[in-house]
């Protein structure tokens, strides 16, 4: 898409979606939000990215590909269940730690860690779907 | 509340199923992501339906306070949600895909795993 | 290691050398089955090692639980009857592996071949070892399946495949016969193992199920067994190579069926249906069998249909119950597994010495085969039940069993006489017939085989010799053991070779004369045969066919009925059926809702959204073409995410948002390459029938949902999670807590679908539309047709 408008706001649409989203993701434990939710918002700005600067751009911008990405998020995903195994309860078992950073405590959990990787696997898989068709569009 | 949402899930459901009794792939494929969201409104209609209260515990507190939303088809539905989206994009492509070959989008037409007039199957052994 | 270790892993240890066996004939040729015979010979030292424990009457049993739940073990009975099977499995297989090492030498296939050996090996040898009855179905159907390998190995002739599919089918059916009979013993006494089962033997015989049971497993027994009619593929099985032939279609598989009447026998034996079942169908198969041998002119040939006629003579025996009868079964099961697996052998090195197996092209090979010779004629003598050899006890002790003069014995007498006498001539066409007389040219000059090929029928015709000259050892270690587990109490068995004067010596002066008589009239009577088989012109074999061919028939016009490769047929049906169950089964239940109750205070808005939904349905259906159909299918979708914000679901609100662009983007984007410029309107015809099945179905689950709202609701889980979500979880959003920690595993399970949806889409993409068209042409059922 040509559209010099659209080209112009990309950029700071795109970035201020991608902190959104991960600001969703991060907050879901406790509020509306989550791995799911933050992941297809990153999608959908990556979607506006490709369709405003070309899918080239997006694919240079993630430096990973896409499916890359899914599957790191998958591992990351199982290895968070696995966890729970390694300290003697079921697999998949929430584990927390609060360790203490300047003072403040800040509550770290392998379900987190889930979420991200559930997080990942939306992101990756999904946009790398939007990619391959917006890709096609153009040849 | 419940009744007029039964009424509405019925007319999903009618809608999707016209849909998806039609010959055309494209039209099928509304189909399915109507019978998606029909389903969706089913389960959540199905756990009862609480205006304006979402299933999310107020700060300090360690259990909700009163009524709220049924947390369980939520977090039901969340997943379906994106898992019936993965789905309805694979037969997409998977349609688009059986466009570029055969060149055609009416079912009738796609006749390739299964061809007209099958010869009966050989009788040796 | 302990003992129950060792015998299991002498259990399995077959199929591990059948997974070596390639191997090892690719690096040592047919000098493979040196090494790999030594696999049933560690298998036979095995079980000697039982032999002084079961011939003093125990019983060793063991095993491992396997599905607790259901009363299903992995567990071994060896007493007298299954001991014994196990060492005529290991030590004529020990010979047979050594055999086909040589029959098969240079072929191309001779790893493969001796790895199906080795596998059908080991199901025989857990067949005959089980004590659990699902065991027993389980390797059963594994002989069967070993045999259909068997059978087509040479599988580019369709006289193999059809020989094969016909053993496995009649088998394998025999096998589901089995199975029900064995399900219906367990029902109705409760255990599932052979060795408490002999306890429950009266409870059995009494229940009026009896029948059924007693019938379901003689269509296992007689199917394995080749009774008639059931016999018609074990003849076509001579298609197998000669080492087949010898080891399953004579030695083993064909007596499991004689096996299993025999270890039935303490629990389902001695009623009247027993006693009149199994004598009439096995004295039938001994005539025909016997009749059918001296029509035929090949060797393997008439070596099949004798061992036909052996498998009714030993049914007939196990059926007559009595204690001669069934020592005299023993003696002959084990004689008839040492002199035919002979013959068979002999016959193979015949046909692979002088390319031929007809009789009557065969003469005067004495001087040229020896070896074969002096092999043949003894094993011929013990088939002819001559002394000094096994076959002799055996035919004496038949002889005692029937030999009496109430109308049923001298019938069956009669039978058994006639039998033997025609097995007598077959016997000595066979050894006789190709070595003396005048040398005939052969299609390959006659020589010698080589060590593997006359070792194995040298050792079996000395065993037969062997095992009647030492009767009395042979009666304490095989005979007593085995004929008293079949009759399920002590028996002593004493025959020797040392001829009384009585009625069975006389009767079997009877049989010899009769036997030399039809010697000299076998070519006369063989062309009587034909005439007569000629005029009758069908027979169970061909009938065999018309089912096959009626199986096939049916089922391509069944299947032409049913999938008639049209979308909208299937979709049609579907859909009624899913509207048939809606209505249905609320009224067959009365389970129809009470008329609703609308609620009167709802906010104008929320029905505005819901009016905003079913308009945007309206129109996806209603749309002239696709585009405006997928632009109303957005509005649908976001008045779905707007009533999610409504009824406090926040999460899943902002999902349906973000999910209804994300398809309405790709939509648009696949669409606008499908350059569909034709309308896809319906014709009215099809419009009202489609509309109406759709109503239906809405209407359906309407009242569904209406029903389902109206019942009382089960709170138990919802409330937990409410509670306990911020104590154990430390998360306020229920939803995501639910989601990434409660179900968890769910979660994993369901990014995975994500995430291979994903790889799928993107293969799909990628793939060049040209590939895909020679894909499909590859996918031709027929192209492959010309290679075979």
């Amino acid at each position: 898409m040509k559209s010099l408008i659209l080209r112009t706001v990309a950029p700071l649409l795109i970035a201020l979606m991608l902190m959104f989203s991960i600001f969703v993701l991060l907050r879901g434990h406790n509020e509306p939000g989550g791995g799911f939710i933050g992941g297809l918002i990153a999608v959908a700005a990556l979607a506006i990215h490709g369709i405003a600067n070309g899918v080239e751009t997006v694919r240079r911008a993630i430096v990973f590909d896409p499916l890359a990405i899914a599957g790191a998020g998958l591992l990351m995903a199982t290895l968070a269940g696995l966890i729970s195994l390694w300290m003697q309860v079921p697999f998949m078992t929430g584990i927390w730690i609060e360790p203490s950073l300047l003072g403040q405590k800040v509550p770290l959990s392998s379900v987190m860690l889930f979420d991200t990787g559930v997080y990942l696997v939306v992101v990756g898989a999904l946009t790398g779907v939007v990619l391959a068709l917006e890709e096609r569009g153009e040849d | 509340m419940e009744p007029i949402f039964a009424i509405l899930v019925g007319l999903f459901f009618a809608v999707a199923v016209y849909l998806l009794l039609s010959k055309f792939i494209i039209r099928v494929l509304l189909g399915v992501a109507i019978l998606g969201n029909a389903v969706n409104l089913l389960i959540f209609a199905s756990g009862r339906i609480l205006r304006d209260v979402p299933p999310v515990i107020g700060a300090s507190l360690d259990m909700s306070v009163g009524p709220t939303a049924n947390p369980l088809p939520q977090a039901l539905i969340l997943t379906a949600i994106v898992i019936s989206f993965s789905f309805f994009s694979f037969l997409l492509v998977l349609s688009w895909r059986a466009y570029r070959v055969l060149e055609t989008d009416n079912t009738d037409e796609m006749r390739v795993a299964e061809p007209e007039g099958d010869a009966p199957p050989p009788l040796r052994y | 290691m302990d003992g129950t270790a060792l015998t299991c892993l002498t259990l399995f240890l077959p199929f591990l050398g059948a997974l070596l066996a390639p191997w090892l004939t690719r690096r040592m040729g047919h000098n493979a089955a040196w090494v790999l015979a030594l696999v049933p010979a560690a298998i036979f030292l095995h079980f000697i090692g039982f032999s002084a424990e079961v011939a003093d009457g125990g019983i060793v049993t063991g095993g491992y639980r396997w599905v607790p739940s259901l009363d299903v073990g992995f567990y071994w009975l060896i007493d007298g009857l299954s001991l014994t099977f196990a060492l005529l499995i290991s030590g004529i297989g020990t010979l047979i592996v050594l055999y086909a090492g040589g029959y098969l030498k240079g072929h191309k296939q001779q790893g493969r071949f001796l790895s199906f050996l080795l596998m059908f090996m080991g199901a025989m040898l857990g067949l005959v070892i089980s004590d659990s009855f699902l065991m027993l179905f389980v390797y059963w159907e594994l002989t069967s399946i070993t045999s259909f390998l068997l059978i087509g190995f040479d599988h580019t002739r369709q006289a193999a495949r059809r020989a094969a599919l016909q053993a496995l089918v009649v088998t394998g059916g025999g096998g589901l016969f089995l199975l029900a009979g064995l399900l219906l013993i367990w029902n109705i006494t409760g255990t599932t193992q052979f060795s408490t089962l002999f306890a429950m033997a009266p409870q059995l015989k009494e229940s009026p199920l009896y029948l059924a049971a007693l019938l379901l497993v003689l269509g296992g027994a007689f199917t394995k067994s080749a009774q008639f009619p059931f016999h018609i593929w074990l003849p076509n099985a001579m298609e197998a190579p000669t080492p087949v032939s010898a080891y399953l279609h004579s030695a083993t598989m064909v007596k499991a069926g004689v096996y299993l009447l025999m270890r039935l026998n303490p629990a389902m034996g001695g009623t009247p249906e027993w006693q009149t079942i199994l004598p009439v169908v096995g004295g039938t198969t001994l005539l025909i069998g016997a009749l059918l041998a001296v029509r035929q002119t090949d060797l393997k040939l008439m070596l099949a249909y004798t061992t036909m006629a052996s498998l009714g003579l030993l049914v007939l025996l196990t059926g007559f119950g009595s204690p001669h009868a069934i020592e005299a079964a023993v003696l002959y099961l084990v004689a008839h597994a040492l002199f035919k697996g002979a013959l068979f052998m002999i016959a193979g090195i015949i046909d692979h010495e002088t390319g031929t197996r007809d009789i009557r092209k065969l003469g005067g090979l004495r001087r040229a085969m020896p070896i074969t010779f002096a092999a043949a004629i003894a094993a011929a003598l013990s088939m002819a039940g001559l002394p000094p050899f096994l076959g002799f006890l055996a035919k004496e002790e038949i002889y005692y069993a029937l030999g009496r003069f109430d109308a049923w014995s001298v019938v069956f007498a009669a039978i058994a006489i006639l039998g033997n006498a025609l097995m007598f001539a077959v016997a000595f066409a066979i050894a006789l017939k190709p070595f003396l007389g005048a040398k005939v040219e052969t299609p390959k000059p006659a020589h010698e085989g080589p060590l593997l090929l006359w070792i194995g029928p040298a050792v079996l015709s000395l065993k037969g010799l062997a095992m009647a000259a030492l009767a009395g050892l042979t009666h304490h270690l095989v005979s007593t053991p085995m004929a008293s587990a079949i009759a399920g109490e002590p028996r002593l068995v004493e025959i020797s070779l040392v001829p009384h004067l009585g009625v069975p010596l006389g009767l079997s002066v009877v049989t010899v004369v009769l036997g030399v008589l039809i010697y000299r009239n076998l070519d006369r009577l063989r062309a009587l045969l034909a005439g007569v088989l000629a005029d009758i012109g069908w027979g169970p074999d061909r009938g065999f066919d018309q089912a096959m061919r009626g199986l096939v028939g049916f089922s391509f016009r069944l299947t032409q009925r049913l999938q008639t490769g049209r979308f909208d047929d299937y979709m049609t049906v579907t859909f009624i059926a899913l509207a048939v169950v809606l209505f249905a089964t609320p009224f067959v239940f009365g389970e129809m809702p009470r008329p609703p109750v609308f609620p009167k205070d709802v906010p104008w808005h929320e029905l505005a959204i819901m009016a905003i939904a079913a308009v945007g349905l309206v129109t996806v259906v209603l749309a002239k073409d696709r585009l405006t159909a997928i632009v109303s299918l957005g509005i649908q979708g976001f008045a779905v995410a707007v009533i999610f914000l409504l009824y406090g679901a926040p999460d899943l609100s902002f999902t349906q948002f973000m999910i209804e662009t994300l398809v309405v983007v790709i939509l648009a984007l696949v669409m606008t390459r499908l350059k569909v410029y034709k309308t896809d309107h319906r014709p009215f015809r099809q419009t009202l029938p489609d509309a109406t099945i759709a109503a239906a179905c809405g209407l359906g689950l309407c009242l569904l949902l209406l029903t389902v709202t109206q019942s009382p609701f089960d709170t138990t889980l919802s409330d937990f999670f409410n509670l306990h979500s911020q104590a154990i979880a430390h998360g306020a959003n229920v939803v995501n807590v639910i989601i990434v920690d409660f179900r968890g595993t769910d979660t994993l399970g369901e990014i995975a679908v994500v995430m291979i949806a994903a790889l799928a889409i993107l293969s799909l993409v990628r793939l060049r539309a040209g590939s895909m068209t020679t894909r499909m042409a590859d996918n031709d059922p027929d192209a492959g047709e010309g290679s075979a």
